[in-house]
């Protein structure tokens, strides 16, 4: 699958990680909903070496991503204001 | 692998996807298409023209706080050898809230210049992209039915139009952080002009607001220390007792 960080490229991720991106994504979110800063940042810098460590998407590829994650400088207020309002995060 | 992502993801993709809408109307026909990359690849351009000269005006911004930091250390020296200690210890106060200012105001340039950098390297990724996306356009024209082209040409400018709502999101995030540090410069400008009085006489001994503001911010130590420093070099000789210059005519 191919996921963009946002603010800095697409990376080829092998599908076999979509699980575990996942699963940090949710516990990046479940911090950010607890107030836990340092446990944001830990989970979220988790979640971008998972991808980095995928294949860099060439620049004159023209796919688009199936995954978007946040900018790498999100700030925890940042976090905090777009992913703990009610109309943004689906069921 | 349809409705993969979590949650974070599908704030983002919301995001970027409400760039994408005012970045381009992916039913547009397709050599429309290619024409309106450029013209968005012309205001990336500019976006990037306007962060460097807000980023400049700062930086000079900062230098002119810089020179008022003397300012307020001459006339802590000159409140001081007039023997008005209190005078002194605002200027002080002062000079030390401007300081700390400063410094962060330094750390947010260095920020944005990185922020500048990454956004003219991402224009260069842009550029590329529209030029992989007019190739394969008339590639794909050429080579397979009006209905199909349609599909596939419309996949690609997607594939661009991620890429140039990207770059808009690291714009739009660099004019925010250009637009804090505006403020930032704001509130040491005002900082500083309460704290630079032109004649030392018209300010009396009461305290007002922004004095007890400034005594919560700075640390008090430090200006005892800085003000120590200073008596020390004023008073060497006559043995710290400098209101007698004031009251001893």
């Amino acid at each position: 699958m191919i996921v963009r960080i946002a603010t800095e490229g697409q990376y080829r991720v092998p599908d076999d990680q979509h699980e575990r991106l996942n699963q940090l994504d949710n516990e990046a979110v479940a911090a950010v909903e607890a107030g836990d800063e340092d446990r944001f940042h830990a989970k979220f810098e988790e979640m971008l070496e998972l991808i980095r460590a995928g294949e860099e998407i060439s620049d004159d590829d023209l796919e688009g991503s199936d995954v978007i994650v946040p900018p790498p400088d999100t700030t925890f207020a940042e976090a905090a204001a777009d992913f703990t309002g009610e109309g943004l995060i689906p069921g | 692998m349809a409705g993969m992502g979590g949650r974070m993801s599908t704030v983002i993709k919301a995001k970027i996807s409400r760039l994408l809408d005012r970045a381009e109307d992916p039913g547009e026909t397709l050599d429309y298409s290619y024409t309106k990359q450029q013209e968005s690849l012309q205001q990336l351009k500019k976006g990037i023209a306007d962060v460097v000269t807000a980023k400049k005006r700062l930086q000079l911004e900062s230098k002119k706080h810089e020179q008022g930091l003397v300012k307020l250390d001459t006339q802590a020296r000159q409140a001081l050898a007039a023997g008005k200690e209190d005078l002194a210890r605002t200027a002080l106060e002062r000079k030390t809230a401007i300081q700390n200012e400063l410094q962060s105001l330094d750390q947010q340039v260095t920020e944005l210049e990185a922020q500048q950098q990454s956004l003219v390297e991402k224009e260069a990724k842009v550029r590329q992209k529209i030029e992989a996306f007019r190739t394969k356009k008339e590639v794909i024209k050429a080579q397979y039915s009006a209905a199909e082209a349609q599909v596939r040409i419309s996949e690609a400018a997607t594939g661009v139009g991620e890429e140039m709502a990207d770059i808009g999101l690291a714009m739009q995030r660099a004019e925010e952080k250009t637009e804090n540090m505006k403020a930032r410069a704001e509130a040491v400008d005002e900082l500083e002009a309460a704290g630079t009085f032109d004649d030392l006489t018209q300010l009396g001994g009461g305290k007002d607001d922004i004095d007890r503001q400034l005594e919560q911010l700075t640390s008090s130590s430090e200006v005892d220390d800085e003000l120590a420093k200073m008596k020390a070099e004023l008073g060497a000789g006559s043995g710290g007792e400098a209101k007698q210059i004031e009251g001893g005519q």
